[in-house]
């Protein structure tokens, strides 16, 4: 197994600082775990002298002295390894979050949006326990034996010649278990993901059980699944746990054979008390980190795989250029040129020499099945994904070119699946705006027909709506996201399905809306309906990759 | 202390394995004691040089000690383990009860994702309340004492410096973990959420923040929500330092007094020198009996506080009962909303008043609206997820209130506009509107709901997984899955609330026709705000702010075949 990514050391300053922090605070607990151990004998062995409490009161201090001192560095050693986490976890976090922010390549992605959000937050956590404890772990089951060794050698070579060959045999054991074991629970941990999973899953759709009577029965279902869950992970933890418990039998094995013999070498004479007692106490030492740090095994596994999850999501290759020049301000049309593009994991392309153009004061309608490419096309001109072929270009100029954060300053856009931000109404609608003006929110909120129903809210346009706040419909969440794209005063306008879930009424206000919108912009409507398709100079369908104009002149 | 009796007494923990699984871990714990101090034993009494054969006991006790201890603790866990997921078995299942009546007018806000998964997790972390919570003081207070009774029995002050020390080491420095941990365990869990809030928020409006522009600020405000999370861990790095720390520093103390005092009292006679090492060595084994307990106090508290919050919930009045003494199932299956009112704040605004709504058998009735009308709320009367403040909800004439809710739902089926298709197949998934159908039957509802040449593309058929871990389905699709689920039932009465929700008009037209052909002579509310399917049905009902504003009689035209 890989112990440590080399690319963690490299990209966070905080892990090769808590990494130096670790073997130094180890060294040091170590040197105070062998004078302990020495002192404890000598007091022993000058009270099986005969000696007075007074002669050994010193020793006895000294003692005191050196527990105090193992705490102070086991606070020293634990705190150092949980800060060091605590501050790489926020910088991986970060990192993460700034580079999706730079750049989303799959935007129209919704589960990958929420595979990197487990990333960042789950995936982060699991970060912890590596940090914190197992990276700390393994310098101490590296430092403790090794010092551990050499110290019985310089008291008593015979019993370090038995632990030298006892130790060896740990990681012959590890690794042979971990061999039979690997293939065998990984399989397993999956099922068991699926198993464990299923409570979560008869929670979410207990609506749809009730509606069908199934909610009572489904307790049963329950039961059983959870009793299956129980057998399973049982039979993995009988292999898993047999690791520990082979090294729990390695350890106290040793420790009675260590007792054992050196018990009859004292009765020979071979030995001093103090030597014996000495080497009596450093044995479990020896293998107490080896255990702990198996306990930490799947902790940091868990925790690797999240940092190697997070690191290539932070190392992906960025599409979008920074830089560039800024697009004309006074453009007068944007298009597609020959542009292909394929999805990821699906087969063919699903634009196939695209050619379209808008012009100022135009509104094009771009129709075609659900999949057909629209909102892959809509994420081409906001500069969220690039062609693979072809070009996306202002006034003739390539987008690929341009500086794409300022040309998005010149784009305003309604998603297909509009975001609601926590905060108030006003804030959701000026989002990106700085200091946009009461009177300016509401004008966009009216053209937008969501006027009237936010003024019905309990705060009106202090309400606070998303996560956790006030929830609203979902047709109220896009006419919420129109006022967003209408308080702009950008030049392009894209609309992708404005009036999906709204009724006939308030569709007819959004589409009153983006007649009054064109004035001086180019509009593209991701749109079915006949009121918009009247509206627009010219309809396009989309289909099998190619666009086709329906109704008005082409002029691409 | 409430909330731990409570949940002990939800638990209903099997007490013969609950003791059975405490006198391993107390086992394991004494043999670590036992080895250390025979071991100790044994080198002081050679150091006298006695006979070889003198020792033979002590020699097999040490390695009866070695074996006996990797073998207890591995016992120990498998039966902690598993009374673990037994627990976990038992509180799902004693949750579920709970919460299952409370859905889904009562849990209105656990729809959504996250609250709900926190809750599934709470119910999770119950299993903890046993294995990390209960046990390891259980164990500590067995094994201590044996410890100390035997230490004592040797010399009394040796036995009250373990004591001491054990305290010590057991009681206060989990105190002072549990009130580090309440200081910033609480705080911590508070910042970590919103920050998971925020996080996910910013991750799924992504796009929309670059293209605004308002990414800066949106990032600004996760930096900071991050830096106060990272401050507070990193003030719980210090707290959990000192305990660790406390920890260390005590077993040193005791085992120095423990020496202190035996080398006093073979000056004073009343000790054998052979047992300072035995006793000093017994002293410092037996602290592996509190080391378990600072984590074990942190544990407890946040197990007791999911707890708290899970009780909370399950204390929440369902808003739908079963009668007493229930009427008979009725005759007829005429459904009918009677002059029915219904506020979801009390009763200061009504958001449903004086609905009028009669589904006799064969009639098809569309109810539009904008949405918020109140289109949704008198789906949930119907079936009765919800009863009216006014008026009354009736079927065949009777009281719903009067019936049993299962008598109901098996005459009236809600299609409802976010129905769920669970991490199952899809054969499964439209099975359980009626489990004892066969498969012939299952595909006439698929093919009803024509999606069943989709299903015969796949290359696993009906046994294709669907769901959140499923394969990815699209919304015309998940739509038509759950309508065959709908059509399945063979309920008499069908309320369909948007079934062409986040459909394009073309597949929504296609499904409407679909479902309106489908349903045959049963009676069918549709609850839609778009056009398609309109002149399918015999009488269309406009809902405006919560009141009906036209009821209009429609010509049906013909399905096109």
């Amino acid at each position: 197994m890989k112990t440590l990514d080399p690319r963690l050391l490299r990209t966070t300053r905080g892990a090769r600082r808590a990494l130096a922090a670790d073997v130094a605070l180890g060294l040091l607990a170590t040197v105070a775990l062998l004078a302990q151990a020495t002192l404890f004998a000598y007091a022993v062995s000058q009270a099986f002298a005969g000696r007075a409490l007074a002669s050994v009161a010193a020793a006895l201090g000294l003692l005191a002295a050196l527990a105090v001192a193992r705490g102070l560095l086991a606070c020293a050693f634990e705190s150092t390894g949980r800060r060091a986490a605590a501050g790489i976890m926020s910088q991986l976090r970060l990192a993460l979050v700034e580079r999706r922010l730079a750049d989303s390549p799959t935007a129209a992605d919704g589960a990958e949006s929420g595979e990197v959000a487990t990333a960042a937050v789950q995936g982060v956590d699991a970060l912890e326990t590596y940090f914190a404890r197992y990276l700390p772990q393994l310098v101490l089951a590296v430092l403790v034996p090794l010092a551990v060794l050499a110290w019985t050698v310089a008291v008593d070579p015979t019993s370090a010649l038995i632990m030298a060959l006892t130790l060896p045999l740990i990681p012959l054991f590890m690794w042979l278990i971990g061999r039979y074991t690997q293939g065998r629970t990984r399989a397993r941990w999956r099922a068991l993901a699926r198993l464990s999973n299923h409570f979560l899953d008869v929670m979410r759709g207990l609506a749809t059980l009730r509606a069908f009577n199934r909610g009572e029965v489904q307790a049963e279902r329950i039961a059983a699944v959870s009793e299956e869950y129980r057998r399973t992970t049982m039979q993995t933890l009988r292999v898993a746990f047999v690791s520990g418990a082979v090294l729990d039998l390695a350890a106290t094995l040793a420790t009675a054979l260590v007792a054992v013999t050196l018990g009859l070498r004292l009765v020979d004479g071979a030995v001093t008390l103090r030597a014996a007692l000495t080497v009596l106490l450093l044995t479990p030492e020896l293998y107490v980190p080896l255990r702990a740090l198996a306990l930490q095994f799947h902790a940091s596994a868990d925790g690797l795989a999240a940092a190697e999850r997070i690191l290539d999501l932070i190392d992906a290759p960025l599409t979008a250029t920074a830089g560039g020049a800024s697009p004309p301000a006074t453009w007068q049309s944007v298009g597609l040129d020959g542009v292909c593009l394929a999805n990821p994991g699906r087969p063919g392309r699903v634009l196939d020499g695209v050619a379209l153009g808008i012009r100022r004061g135009e509104v094009v309608a771009l129709v075609g099945r659900s999949g057909s490419g629209k909102t892959t096309l809509a994420a081409l001109l906001l500069g969220l994904r690039r062609p693979d072929a072809g070009r996306v270009t202002v006034d003739g100029i390539d987008l690929a070119g341009l500086d794409v954060a300022a040309w998005r300053r010149q784009v305003s856009w309604v998603p297909q699946h509009p975001t609601l931000f926590h905060g108030s109404v006003a804030h959701n609608i000026a989002l990106g705006i700085d200091g946009a003006t009461g009177p300016r929110i509401e004008r966009a909120a009216r053209l937008a027909g969501a006027d009237e129903f936010v003024r019905e809210l309990p705060r009106g346009y202090d309400t606070t709506i998303g996560e956790g706040g006030r929830s609203l419909s979902a047709g109220q969440t896009r006419r919420i996201a129109l006022a967003r794209a209408l308080v702009r005063d950008a030049p392009l306008l894209i609309l992708d399905e404005p009036t999906a879930d709204l009724d006939a009424e308030s569709a007819a206000v959004v589409a009153a809306a983006i007649g009054e919108a064109r004035q001086g912009r180019a509009v593209l409507v991701i749109e079915h309906l006949p009121a918009l398709a009247r509206l627009a100079d010219r309809v396009v369908r989309l289909a099998d990759g190619k666009a086709t104009v329906e109704r008005g002149a082409a002029t691409a | 202390m409430r909330t731990l009796l409570e949940l002990l007494r939800i638990s209903r923990l099997p007490r013969a394995r609950v003791a059975a699984s405490v006198a391993l871990g107390a086992l394991a714990v004494l043999s670590g004691v036992g080895l250390m101090a025979f071991a100790g034993y044994l080198i002081s009494r050679s150091a006298e040089r006695p006979p070889v054969l003198s020792l033979t006991v002590v020699i097999v006790a040490v390695r009866f000690f070695g074996l006996a201890r990797p073998l207890a603790r591995y016992c120990e866990r498998l039966t902690s383990h598993d009374l673990a997921f037994r627990l976990l078995a038992h509180m799902r299942v004693a949750f579920f009860a709970m919460l299952e009546p409370l859905v889904p007018a009562r849990l209105e806000g656990y729809r959504r994702g996250d609250l709900l998964a926190r809750m599934v997790g709470d119910v999770d972390a119950l299993q903890n309340l046993f294995l990390r919570g209960l046990t390891p003081p259980l164990v500590a207070l067995l094994s201590g004492a044996v410890a100390v009774a035997v230490c004592a029995a040797y010399l009394p002050a040796a036995g009250l410096v373990l004591a001491a020390g054990l305290l010590a080491g057991g009681v206060a420095v989990p105190v002072v973990a549990a009130l580090a941990g309440r200081r910033y365990g609480a705080r911590q869990a508070g910042a970590r959420g919103e920050l998971t809030v925020e996080l996910v928020e910013l991750l799924r409006g992504a796009p929309e923040l670059v293209v605004l522009g308002a990414d800066g600020a949106a990032l600004a405000r996760v930096a900071a929500l991050d830096a106060e999370l990272t401050r507070l861990a990193r003030g719980e790095a210090l707290a959990a330092g000192l305990v660790e720390g406390l920890g260390v520093a005590v077993v040193g103390l005791t085992v120095a007094g423990v020496l202190a005092v035996c080398i006093a009292a073979i000056a004073a006679g009343t000790l054998d020198r052979v047992l300072v090492a035995t006793l000093a060595l017994l002293a410092m084994a037996s602290f592996e009996a509190v080391a378990p307990l600072p984590a074990a106090a942190l544990r407890l508290q946040a197990t007791l506080a999911a707890g708290r919050r899970l009780l909370a919930l399950a204390g929440r009045e369902p808003a739908v009962t079963d009668p007493a003494r229930p009427a008979p199932r009725p005759a007829g299956s005429e459904a009918a909303l009677e002059h029915v009112g219904f506020a979801y704040g009390g009763d200061e605004s009504w958001d449903l008043s004086a609905v009028d709504l009669r589904l006799t058998p064969g009639h098809r009735v569309a109810l539009v609206g904008r949405s918020g009308a109140g289109k949704s709320t008198v789906a949930a009367l119907l079936v009765r997820f919800l009863d009216p403040g006014e008026g009354r909800a009736a079927l065949g004439g009777v009281d719903l209130r009067a019936l049993c809710q299962r008598d109901v739902r098996s005459r009236i089926t809600l299609d409802a506009q976010d129905a769920y298709l669970f991490s199952t197949t899809i054969r499964e998934n439209v099975r359980l509107a009626r489990p004892e159908a066969s498969d012939a039957e299952i595909e006439q509802a698929l093919q009803r709901a024509r999606v069943w040449e989709w299903i015969g593309s796949l290359p696993d058929g009906l046994d294709t997984f669907v769901g959140e871990e499923g394969a990815s389905v699209s919304g015309g699709e998940r739509r038509r899955i759950a309508l065959a689920r709908t059509f399945l039932g063979g309920a008499p009465v069908l309320v369909l609330d948007e079934p062409t929700g986040h459909l394009d008009p073309e597949t929504a037209a296609d499904l409407i026709g679909d479902a309106l052909r489908a349903v045959d002579s049963r009676s069918v509310l549709l609850i839609t705000h778009r056009p398609e399917g309109l002149d399918l049905v015999d009488e269309v009902i406009t809902l405006r702010r919560g009141r009906i504003v036209s009821v209009q009689a429609a010509q049906r035209r013909p399905a096109p075949a």
